[in-house]
């Protein structure tokens, strides 16, 4: 790991109770919900993370406590530093504290949170599906969202199958 | 009436997107795409106009939504590698270097260096290849015609190359965890070499039809400006922002299959408007050039994957004499690999921006997570800031000067 995100670790434990993990020459941090942010602030403001490079979500289900940990991806130019965020969030309806404000390209990554995954963002300026049609149901990247595919057709389910087929309307 | 009835959402989820005046019908709604021809793909563009002028520019992606992400969760890492090509059509080489560099990261496992090599080789063309289709599609929009069959003509070349080593043109699937496919056929060298050394030759052409034109000037100056603090702040990476003067390039900040061994430079331009990010994109193409130019030259020998069984299927020809090599392929073909309970995140320089891809395992022999973070998916957010105030005619330009591709987009 870079010593250069050693002061950038320990201040967001202390001030956010955060805590530290790394794998394969990365950091990441795990931050509580409601500090999120804070957190961001503090990176952008103190830390020197200009930009938020990416953000995503993972689906732990069937476990429920944390059933998602919403994945942000921080880049420092400056000191060439990267950081990875993890927020756990409980739950199969978990809200999110929006952080447009602090990174304003964080709008369509967090459109993309709720429509494939439901995390609800709170405070976001416009929050619709981005990928999916607006009457959608569901959110397709959980892991309980069956992934949908078509039965191969044999000469033993040959008929059964035929018979289900959509066809255009007449 | 309003003209707010032709279109398809109701008034109420319109009213926080658009000016009031447009709710009283004094601008004009009009939808440009989805199947524009210079939306570059799928892309819907809700435009409130007043006359010509750009009022509010609402971009709807999603037409073009795959679910590739869900469909990588559901196979084994191997396997799952061939749908890494479909995502960006036009940089296939490069996802699939960003997928492999990241699976090979989450396990552990070396690359032999003759294979690190021809991947920036092959990455390097492929950027090649993408810029020309970027120049093409983008005079065209702007009303130039034959520079699009100029630069395809050359595109195709490397195509060639392409399918020479993987047997397809596009949809190549060369990279695999632990280097290669195969290794490259015999003549490929000297065929990159001869496409290498006239390349120039076409580049300088291309600039001596555009870069002075003063209808392309006209266009082009002072059009869309993008300021290196928006960039930053929205996340914009790859030409697009080093249009306006920031040094990013993460083949530089953090090198990945041998790029910190190569010399290179990144071109820079400071005004950020539509006419950098096109100086910035041709300066490219010399660079990409020199660098396979020393990769060719230090092509090492030796083999072209790795020769960890645990990972890598054994050479055809073990087959028929081990055991050992029938039980490795076997397992490998039926079963995969595990990776552990852990997640990795890696950045790679795809010739749009940053091409990330977050890879989780959970210690089976599927990816637990699979997430892409698509440099034109990023990069599209700023086009509604870009456009705002500019003509019809010049959204056009700005949308060419991005260079999104929308299979990259949508996912």
């Amino acid at each position: 790991m870079h010593a250069q995100l050693e002061p950038v670790l320990t201040d967001l434990e202390q001030q956010f109770g955060a805590s530290q993990s790394e794998f394969r020459g990365q950091a990441r941090l795990l931050v509580a919900p409601q500090h999120i942010l804070a957190a961001a602030n503090a990176l952008r403001d103190q830390h020197g993370f200009e930009m938020l490079a990416a953000l995503s979500a993972v689906d732990y289900w069937p476990e429920r406590t944390p059933r998602f940990h919403a994945v942000y991806e921080f880049k420092s130019l400056a000191k060439n530093l990267r950081l990875e965020v993890r927020v756990p969030l409980d739950g199969d309806d978990p809200e999110l504290e929006s952080i447009t404000s602090v990174y304003p390209n964080a709008d369509w990554h967090e459109r993309e949170l709720w429509d494939m995954f439901g995390l609800r963002i709170q405070n976001h300026p416009d929050l619709r599906r981005i990928l999916m049609p607006a009457d959608w149901t569901g959110h397709p990247l959980r892991k309980d969202y069956p992934l949908g595919y078509e039965e191969v057709q044999f000469s033993f389910n040959f008929e059964e199958i035929e018979a289900r087929k959509p066809r255009p309307k007449e | 009436m309003s003209s707010l009835e032709q279109i398809e959402i109701t008034t109420e989820e319109l009213r926080h997107l658009v000016s009031p005046r447009a709710i009283e019908g004094d601008t004009i709604l009009l939808n440009m795409g989805p199947q524009h021809p210079s939306t570059h793909g799928v892309l819907r563009l809700l435009l409130e106009l007043d006359g010509e002028i750009v009022v509010n520019c609402i971009p709807d992606i999603g037409y073009l939504h795959t679910g590739i992400e869900k469909s990588i969760e559901s196979k084994s890492y191997e396997k799952s590698e061939v749908m890494t090509d479909r995502l960006d059509y036009l940089n296939t080489m490069g996802n699939n270097l960003a997928y492999c560099l990241a699976v090979e990261k989450l396990v552990d496992l070396d690359v032999p260096e003759r294979a690190q090599a021809v991947r920036v080789i092959f990455a390097e063309l492929q950027r090649i290849a993408s810029h020309m289709v970027w120049l093409g599609t983008h005079m065209l929009d702007l009303g130039a015609m034959s520079v699009f069959f100029y630069t395809f003509t050359q595109r195709e070349r490397i195509l060639d190359l392409m399918e020479m080593a993987g047997g397809q043109r596009m949809m190549t699937t060369y990279f695999r965890p632990g280097g290669l496919w195969r290794d490259v056929p015999d003549g490929w060298v000297e065929g990159v070499r001869e496409l290498i050394d006239d390349l120039p030759r076409h580049f300088k052409e291309f600039e001596a039809l555009i870069s002075k034109n003063p209808i392309f000037l006209d266009r082009t100056k002072d059009i869309g400006i993008l300021s290196a603090e928006d960039g930053l702040a929205w996340g914009v990476t790859g030409s697009t922002l080093r249009g306006s003067g920031v040094d990013y390039d993460i083949r530089k900040a953090e090198p990945y299959s041998g790029y910190e061994r190569y010399e290179f430079d990144v071109p820079l331009a400071t005004e950020g408007d539509v006419y950098a990010r096109y100086w910035v994109r041709m300066k490219e193409l010399y660079e990409s050039v020199r660098i396979v130019h020393q990769a060719l030259d230090k092509l090492p020998s030796g083999p072209f994957r790795s020769n960890n069984r645990k990972f890598v299927p054994p050479p055809r020809a073990e087959l028929g004499e081990s055991m050992e090599a029938v039980i490795h392929h076997f397992k490998l073909w039926t079963e995969g690999f595990p990776a552990p309970k852990n997640s990795v995140y890696l950045p790679v320089e795809s010739p749009r921006g940053e091409l990330g891809v977050l890879l989780e395992g959970d210690g089976g022999p599927k990816p637990y997570r699979c997430y892409w973070r698509t440099p034109s998916f990023v990069n599209l957010q700023v086009l509604p800031m870009l456009s705002k105030g500019h003509y019809v005619a010049d959204l056009v330009a700005i949308i060419g000067s991005i260079d999104i591709v929308l299979g990259d987009t949508d996912r």
